[in-house]
């Protein structure tokens, strides 16, 4: 059953793949996010109550769940590296913690942006910005934890159980908003069950969540390959790959 | 459209500047993370490339005292 996947551990097969989809998920990305802007911030009705500061959200909302969900993807990442050896794993670690941190830092600073005509401050130590707040630094830990080794299969090993440990704010942050009073409003987009928002608002909402999404999986790639090469700078593949491309 | 003018598009019913801060926040921190990573992968293969050529010409250099001897 998982016969498929075994080549994928191979860093060479890995690394070609990669090459290959960047440009398809580039272009998914550019023209998901051209459209789904241009709705979002030109033909979505504004909220009957936040007017049309309501727009944020189709960046605050895609980047703090896309926050979240590199972070998931990153500590299953640390989670194979740990139990089946995989070094490939370290470098989708090093690969997906930058721009994690990046989609962190613009849930946060477009949440405060928000939050100050909405609640009249830009920022409260409330469960929901604290825990978000834990998380970037949850990122930044990994990414100082990978650069501080001159060993890298040390620091990926190091760089794993931080992202390891760091789960544990996942849930934190998805039910801070039910656990704690909070200033900040419960979930309107929920994966299941009906969003509580009108269609006319959603749809370029997911549009939107989609281009984001492939953006993550273009800059990932783009950086895993950077990973895979400083990994096994010594293997032949790499230096006839080299060659190749200095011809 | 939401908007008659492009005045009223900017003003954003009086929410421009927080609007147009975050969105250019979020331009500017995309824009810097893609150039960040494609300037890594660059600087990435020339460190890799350059080395095979300093190996190799230590190696030619290596050969070429041993055939001096």
């Amino acid at each position: 059953m998982w016969k498929w996947l075994h080549p994928y551990a191979n860093p060479e097969t890995t690394y070609h793949l990669s090459d290959r989809v960047i440009p398809w998920f580039g272009w998914l990305s550019g023209s998901l996010l051209t459209i789904g802007l241009v709705w979002a911030l030109l033909f979505a009705p504004a909220d009957y109550q936040q007017g049309d500061s309501f727009r944020i959200f189709y960046l605050h909302v895609p980047a703090a769940s896309l926050s979240m969900g590199i972070y998931l993807g990153m500590a299953i990442a640390a989670l194979c590296g740990m139990v089946w050896q995989l070094k490939l794993s370290d470098a989708a670690v090093a690969a997906l913690a930058p721009v994690g941190a990046v989609f962190t830092a613009i849930a946060l600073f477009t949440g405060a942006a928000w939050g100050k005509p909405m609640w009249g401050t830009w920022w409260v130590w409330d469960a929901r910005l604290t825990s978000e707040l834990v998380l970037l630094f949850l990122y930044l830990g990994v990414i100082a934890i990978n650069n501080a080794f001159e060993d890298k299969q040390m620091a990926g090993k190091a760089a794993s159980i931080i992202a390891l440990v760091g789960v544990i704010n996942l849930p934190i942050i998805k039910y801070s908003v039910e656990w704690w009073n909070t200033l900040h409003q419960g979930a309107t987009v929920s994966k299941l069950g009906k969003p509580a928002m009108s269609l006319e608002m959603f749809w370029p909402f997911v549009v939107c969540f989609l281009g984001f999404a492939f953006f993550v999986a273009t800059v990932t790639c783009i950086r895993f390959k950077t990973e895979i090469l400083l990994r096994n700078s010594s293997r032949p593949w790499v230096k006839n790959l080299m060659l190749e491309q200095a011809e | 459209m939401q908007f008659d003018s492009i005045t009223a598009f900017l003003d954003m019913g009086g929410y421009g500047f927080f609007v147009w801060l975050s969105f250019g926040f979020g331009f500017i921190a995309l824009l810097i993370l893609v150039l960040q990573s494609k300037s890594a992968l660059k600087r990435a293969k020339s460190d890799i490339a350059k080395r095979i050529v300093t190996e190799q010409k230590q190696k030619l250099a290596a050969q070429q005292q041993n055939n001096h001897r």
